[in-house]
């Protein structure tokens, strides 16, 4: 799997005259399990915005040996790199199992697009099984209930074997048990993909994160496991120190730009 | 959660795991829904009917045929057009225009009668050429409007035009399209549009038999495209479309390009209106800027808004009923009418955007508000 790492190089996102990224880099190997941390409008959901092509950024973007800068979204995403969004984004008047369907079959051919879905197709079937959904493939998504969307919307990066996750806090307004088991999710899939993870949690962060970046102002400020991270002083100033208030607002504003 | 290796491989070579066999009635509720229809249409109609109410049945059906375009565009891809009156008039005017030319070639003219007595020479506009031959005529009535749809689509897609633009944009284009037509009165026939058309493809319109025929005709294309579009919904694509109108982003980020779903969507949409425009022409005996403008063009949205967009059998009977009420109330109060449809519009997007094929299901789920996955209508 040597090559399908992420490789991030003076990434710069300006709006208007705002640099939101400011000149980043970023290595994370095959299999990691990486969170993004930082105060509110650090740059973290930007930075995935210009990874997936949403919004224009300058620098470079390598994932498995292809560039994805200038890449349009949709074809960014055939290249294996899925993301969710903060607020969980599954086609409500569809069933689970047509939410999955239609994930799986990116680059079906016209005729197979034509015809009726026959029965349930096996990387659709592990998927549900992977997110504890089986049971639910029949309800329509917009019933479920949020944690449940969530891991909907992971199942739906997995069908299409995505090799690249990038998360935008999938564990905001869960309930512990919900965190607990995303968390478990999230190291049951990454090892043989790569998963990034934006996140304000810090107890989540604590307990599964493999490794951590920390964002301020656009720049990386600190990077390694978590224990090398929490000791670093710059962070603890910036952040954690702050941060160690219970759990701040679970939706950041300031990064809607 | 059942804890599971995460999986590795790819791609499904063994059969896929069978569903369950849907209940007996489930499984023939479509076909047999379907099959009533065609017997009511081609069986029973035809019977009752008089003359006169089986060619206003006939003029229902071909706007019952644009409303199956528009609950696929609109109902179920969120397109909002407005101007499917451009369809639905290229297609008439093709039919209309080899007609009025093998009307002439009868009486032994090389002209329609209207440019005979408008035309500014003897000659026929080279355009109008190719539409004396009549397997062009006929593939012109469907693949113009496809044609023209998928040029406006391409671009309007692509740039993410969306929404009320996208309406705003396929209205212009029907209030632009009428007013080039009366502007043309040379070519055209102009406010007039082409009228008093004799024949269709040999047969003559005037005779009750043939008016039955052309019925049938309307009727059989009528229950075709059903079937076809009812395919379209439940097929994958339909699917995807559904995704797209909810949500466009999340499936660009799955690897769809929207623009390409919606497309499709919108060409057949465009040619479903072309085909009914078509076979106007014989059962009306006319076509003109007055039935492709703005306010036709909203009419074709209309009885699918309130039979149920996204319900392909509530857009058909819904096209149906606002036609026939049309008839009815504009001969009685003409003026009235207008105001009328502009406030069904209104209720029905505003307050029941399901339409009346939804009635059933929003009062099942008021009276018991825990309510276990129902399927959308299709």
């Amino acid at each position: 799997m040597s090559g399908e790492g992420l490789t991030v190089r003076d990434l710069r996102v300006t709006f208007d005259g705002f640099t939101a990224v400011d000149g980043v880099d970023l290595d994370i190997l095959p299999g990691d399990l990486r969170f993004l941390i930082g105060p509110n409008g650090a740059g973290k959901t930007t930075l995935v915005d210009a990874v997936t092509g949403l919004v224009r950024a300058g620098g470079s973007v390598r994932f498995g040996g292809e560039e994805l800068l200038g890449r349009p979204v949709h074809r960014v995403a055939r290249l294996g790199i899925g993301r969710t969004f903060q607020t969980a984004t599954v086609f409500e008047e569809l069933t689970v199992l047509q939410n999955l369907d239609i994930a799986a079959g990116a680059g079906r051919g016209p005729l197979t697009m034509l015809r009726r879905r026959k029965g349930v197709p096996e990387e659709v079937a592990r998927a549900l099984e992977t997110t504890g959904l089986t049971d639910l493939r029949d309800r329509p998504a917009g019933v479920l209930a949020h944690g449940q969307k969530q891991w909907l919307e992971i199942g739906m990066l997995l069908v299409k074997d995505v090799r690249l996750l990038l998360l935008d806090e999938p564990v905001a307004g869960m309930s512990h048990d919900e965190r607990e088991a995303t968390g478990e999710l999230l190291r049951r899939i990454s090892g043989d993909r790569t998963v990034v993870v934006i996140e304000h949690d810090m107890d989540f962060m604590r307990s599964f994160a493999r490794s951590v970046s920390v964002l301020h102002a656009g720049k990386v400020l600190s990077e390694g496991s978590v224990t090398e991270v929490q000791a670093d002083a710059r962070v603890q100033e910036v952040y954690l120190g702050r941060a160690s208030e219970p759990e701040p607002a679970a939706v950041p504003v300031a990064e809607e730009a | 959660m059942t804890t599971t290796t995460p999986l590795a491989g790819k791609t499904a070579t063994k059969p896929p795991v069978t569903e369950p066999p849907a209940p007996f009635l489930e499984r023939f509720r479509v076909p047999g829904a379907f099959l009533l229809g065609a017997l009511l249409l081609l069986g029973i109609a035809p019977l009752v009917l008089s003359d006169f109410r089986l060619s206003l049945l006939a003029k229902y059906l071909c706007y019952a045929i644009v409303a199956v375009g528009v609950s696929l565009a609109w109902g179920r891809g969120g397109l909002l057009v407005l101007g499917q009156g451009v369809f639905f008039g290229l297609g008439g005017y093709a039919m209309a225009m080899h007609l009025k030319l093998a009307d002439a070639a009868v009486t032994g003219q090389t002209l329609p009668d209207f440019m005979q007595l408008y035309g500014t020479g003897d000659a026929l506009p080279w355009w109008w050429k190719p539409f004396a031959d009549p397997v062009f005529a006929l593939a012109a009535t469907v693949l113009l409007p496809m044609a023209v749809a998928a040029l406006l689509g391409f671009f309007v897609f692509r740039r993410r035009v969306k929404g009320a633009y996208f309406a705003i944009l396929s209205q212009a284009l029907a209030a632009a399209f009428a007013i080039w037509l009366v502007g043309q009165q040379a070519n055209t026939g102009g406010t007039n549009g082409l009228t008093d058309i004799q024949g269709f493809f040999g047969y003559a319109l005037d005779d009750p038999v043939n008016q039955r025929m052309v019925y049938v005709v309307v009727a059989a294309v009528l229950l075709v495209l059903m079937a076809a579009a009812r395919q379209l919904f439940v097929s994958r694509y339909g699917e995807l479309l559904v995704a797209v109108r909810d949500s466009e982003e999340r499936v660009r980020f799955l690897g769809y390009d929207p623009a390409n779903v919606k497309l499709v969507a919108y060409v057949v949409a465009a040619g479903m209106a072309g085909l009914a425009g078509a076979l106007f022409v014989p059962a009306v005996g006319i076509i003109s800027p007055a039935l492709i403008g703005v306010v036709p063009s909203i009419g074709f949205v209309i009885g699918a808004a309130v039979g149920g967009r996204a319900s392909l059998l509530g857009a058909v009977l819904g096209a149906i009923a606002v036609a026939w009420t049309q008839s009815t109330l504009s001969d009685a109060y003409p003026a009235a009418w207008t105001y009328l449809q502009g406030l069904l519009f209104v209720v029905a997007v505003g307050f029941l955007p399901g339409g009346l094929a939804s009635l059933v299901t929003v009062l099942r789920r008021k009276r018991r508000t825990h309510n276990p996955a129902t399927e959308g209508a299709a």
